[in-house]
């Protein structure tokens, strides 16, 4: 034993315990993750479930549990009963997604092959079966053979009233309302610079003031064109059936998605969850954030580790450089350095608040008094907004990229910025173009840290500017493009809002995993994109050998 | 050769303070021009000391404190006027660890021109390379790669290298803190072969812990302990007949 101790295998092995543990707890974080998420995506059987007492429920087995009978003497209640969840779907009708059965109650379970599932824009999923398509207020193509030859022919006509829809709603719309605002901003900003005299700019208010109203009209007509487009597309509806004989009317409108994943082979399976992970990643979200995709949440969350990085790296990189390479080294420095690595240690919603305090009431408060005055009492940047939530993480994670810069600083080795020195060069000099570029792998592993934490940092967005829903993104089209006062959505506040914050939560679940996974995606992909940076870095400014 | 030039560098009353510790203790003598000195001595003797205090390097090191003064050319170099970026380009150093710049080998060698604001014209910045790596004998062995980085070239060449980037911005005194202590007998031989080639343009200032070294390369040889100028001669006295029983000692190997 005592040999054991003074050779230090136990120490391997405790050592060898710790990486195992902490291996196990990553793979199992991930396989929970990943396991729970792609039931988002999966296209599950649709299960007819005829009760004993003559009712039915007909929907996707989303949970199994096992649960102790409570029905029998203590004795034997060691027996459990299966218990299962189904996702009934059919919002509108029953009031609810989810209902629970179990094994007891139910006479038999079938798998029947003309099952369908309908994504709706509202109300969530329908489950039931297809009676009749209604044209026109009447109900035609009643058989199946005849369903079949139309309803493809309908739903493509109906996508295509969808997606002039949208390009009227979101192209032309916008950009009526974006000139509006400009004309009215604009008249806002002539009465307020001219109070005392009116008059002399009456004419140009009074010019702008019908450009208003020619715009005005303009809507009007699209607004004309959109309504007659939906009328027209609310002549063709779907008449379905639920399990239980209710008939609901569904506009094809409505439709999103409709298929049989009980008629699915591997092959239209697969096809199915490509076309989801396509929708997750690229559309907005539907029905308060449960449905539809995060695209607007992944630009987000992007954007604002780009800026954040972009705001803290010059910061971090200058103060590193100071503090190492030209104050002189005291007590002074000693304290500022204990200072910045204790302000790593802060927690995350300390700096929220300053953020708060500081950028969106001081510096944005300050701006709109100087520049955006005439929109008063209505803050421009005096309020939460893309640019505030990514200066306080570059704040957030100032300390990481200075004790980085630092660290890669003091570890060029002396003989070289002699060399330099020795060549007639000035310190300046030496610093420009040996010291930062053989430093530079080094600051980009402090980077990879800073963007690593601020990609998962959730608390501090919450008081500057992050959102469930924002309408538009932070880059459009319309002059100056990059629009740094915007509201903005973020994954990480995604899966807090959709997990805790939806009103149904359960339908939530998958989503709140795969937004996880995603997330964690994100964080690896930049952090890869830094570490391939450094990889060449690395190479091309390798110390000596020798 | 110009009269004036003999006595390249002289110092007179030198003192050299680390903070309280007094390194150097009242050095006087002068080198002569276009010759190669030897600083030998013991570990620890204040000839590495000595030898940065001739191009400013030892400012670099806080606390460092000179008395005295020392004359380039005839100028004192420790005067507030002198602009110690042009001294430093008069006076080139090669390091005992070969040091060349994350660069490539063109780059390392054109590195002093570019900081020192000679021209950057590619064509005066190729021809004066090719001159420096002409001069330190590396330019065949390198001139088929001289874009490629510096750190493939082995210990000699680097140190050769480290040579060829200094001559690159023309200095009049090159100072030499051990140059060959790190390398290879025949690395070694080459750098010395160098340094006698060179002596014809340069005047060589050498410090070296191998005394047959010294011997082989050196006209003159100035022996230091603790921090003192014990003697100051030409190589083959010290080596022959020395003048001090301290450096007689020292020169046979008695200790040291």
């Amino acid at each position: 034993m005592k040999n054991l101790i003074k050779k230090g295998e136990i120490f391997i092995w405790l050592t060898g315990l710790g990486l195992g543990i902490s291996l196990v707890m990553i793979s199992g974080l991930m396989f929970l993750i990943v396991s729970n998420s792609t039931d988002y995506f999966y296209p599950a059987e649709v299960t007819k479930v005829q009760k004993k007492d003559n009712t039915m429920l007909l929907g996707q087995i989303f949970d199994e549990q096992f649960v102790p009978d409570a029905s029998l003497p203590d004795s034997l209640s060691s027996t459990d009963v299966e218990r299962y969840q189904f996702k009934i779907g059919n919002r509108d009708i029953y009031g609810y997604d989810f209902v629970w059965a179990d094994e007891r109650e139910i006479a038999s379970m079938t798998i029947p092959e003309e099952a369908i599932v309908i994504e709706r824009t509202e109300y969530g999923n329908f489950y039931g079966f297809i009676t009749a398509i209604q044209i026109y207020g009447k109900n035609k193509f009643n058989t199946k053979q005849e369903i079949d030859k139309i309803f493809f022919h309908i739903l493509d006509k109906i996508s295509d009233v969808r997606n002039q829809l949208d390009k009227l709603e979101k192209g032309k719309i916008g950009e009526i309302n974006y000139y509006i605002e400009q004309a009215r901003l604009e008249i806002e900003q002539l009465t307020f610079h001219n109070k005392k005299n009116l008059k002399v700019v009456q004419t140009k208010i009074d010019k702008l003031q019908d450009e208003i109203d020619s715009y005005q009209l303009e809507y009007e007509e699209v607004l004309s064109k959109t309504d007659s487009l939906r009328s027209y597309a609310a002549n063709y509806k779907l008449v379905v059936n639920t399990v239980d004989g209710t008939s609901v009317e569904i506009p094809f409108l409505n439709i999103i998605r409709i298929y049989k994943p009980n008629g699915m082979n591997l092959f239209s399976k697969s096809g199915f969850i490509i076309s989801k992970i396509w929708e997750f990643v690229s559309s907005d979200p539907r029905e308060s954030n449960t449905e539809g995709g995060v695209l607007p949440a992944i630009f987000g969350t992007i954007m604002l580790v780009v800026l954040m990085s972009v705001a803290v790296v010059p910061f971090g990189v200058i103060a590193a450089l100071y503090l190492r390479e030209y104050a002189k080294q005291g007590v002074m420095v000693r304290f500022v350095r204990i200072a910045v690595n204790n302000l790593a240690g802060v927690p995350s919603i300390v700096f929220g608040v300053f953020g708060l305090g500081f950028f969106i009431y001081f510096v944005g408060g300050t701006i709109d008094q100087l520049f955006y005055p005439e929109k008063l009492p209505t803050p421009t940047y005096g309020t939460g907004g893309i640019l505030w939530a990514s200066l306080t993480l570059a704040l957030l994670t100032l300390p990481v990229v200075i004790v980085a810069t630092e660290e890669s600083l003091a570890s060029i080795p002396r003989g070289i910025r002699e060399a330099s020195i020795a060549l007639g060069a000035t310190k300046w000099q030496t610093i420009r173009r040996i010291v930062l570029p053989s430093a530079a792998p080094g600051i980009l592993t402090g980077i990879i840290l800073s963007m690593a934490r601020a990609a998962g940092e959730v608390a501090p967005l919450m008081i500057t500017g992050v959102v469930k829903l924002a309408p538009n993104l932070p880059i459009d089209g319309y002059f100056p493009f990059f629009h740094l006062d915007r509201k903005f959505m973020h994954l990480g506040f995604h899966i807090y809002d959709v997990g805790f914050q939806s009103p149904n939560v359960e339908a939530a679940l998958p989503m709140v995993y795969m937004t996880t996974l995603l997330l964690i995606v994100i964080v690896i992909l930049l952090n890869l994109t830094a570490m391939i940076t450094r990889a060449r870095l690395r190479k091309k400014y390798q110390t000596s050998t020798f | 050769m110009n009269e004036l030039h003999k006595e390249k560098i002289e110092v007179n009353n030198l003192n050299f303070y680390y903070g309280e510790v007094k390194a150097l203790k009242d050095i006087n003598f002068h080198i002569h021009g276009n010759k190669v000195t030897a600083l030998i001595g013991p570990s620890g003797c204040g000839k590495s000391t000595f030898l940065r205090i001739l191009n400013r390097m030892n400012e670099l090191i806080e606390d460092a404190r000179v008395e005295g003064e020392v004359l380039i050319n005839g100028q004192n170099i420790y005067r507030s006027d002198v602009d110690v970026v042009e001294l430093r380009k008069k006076v080139g150093m090669i390091f005992q660890k070969s040091n060349p710049f994350p660069k490539s080998i063109f780059e390392n060698v054109a590195y002093g021109l570019r900081v020192g604001g000679f021209s950057t014209d590619k064509k005066f910045l190729e021809e004066r390379v090719e001159r420096s790596l002409n001069q330190a004998a590396l330019w065949d062995e390198v001139k088929e790669r001289l874009y490629e980085s510096a750190f493939g070239l082995s210990g000699g060449q680097q140190q050769r290298l480290c040579i060829a980037r200094s001559l690159a911005i023309e200095p009049d005194i090159l100072l030499m803190d051990e140059p060959a202590s790190a390398l290879d007998p025949i690395s070694t031989a080459k750098i010395e072969e160098l340094i006698i080639e060179l002596k014809k343009n340069y005047t060589i200032v050498i410090v070296t812990h191998n005394l047959q070294q010294a011997s082989r390369i050196s006209d003159y040889t100035a022996f230091f302990y603790l921090g003192e100028l014990i003697e100051y001669a030409k190589t083959t006295k010290i080596f022959t007949n020395p003048g001090k029983k301290q450096t007689e000692d020292y020169v046979t190997g008695r200790f040291g």
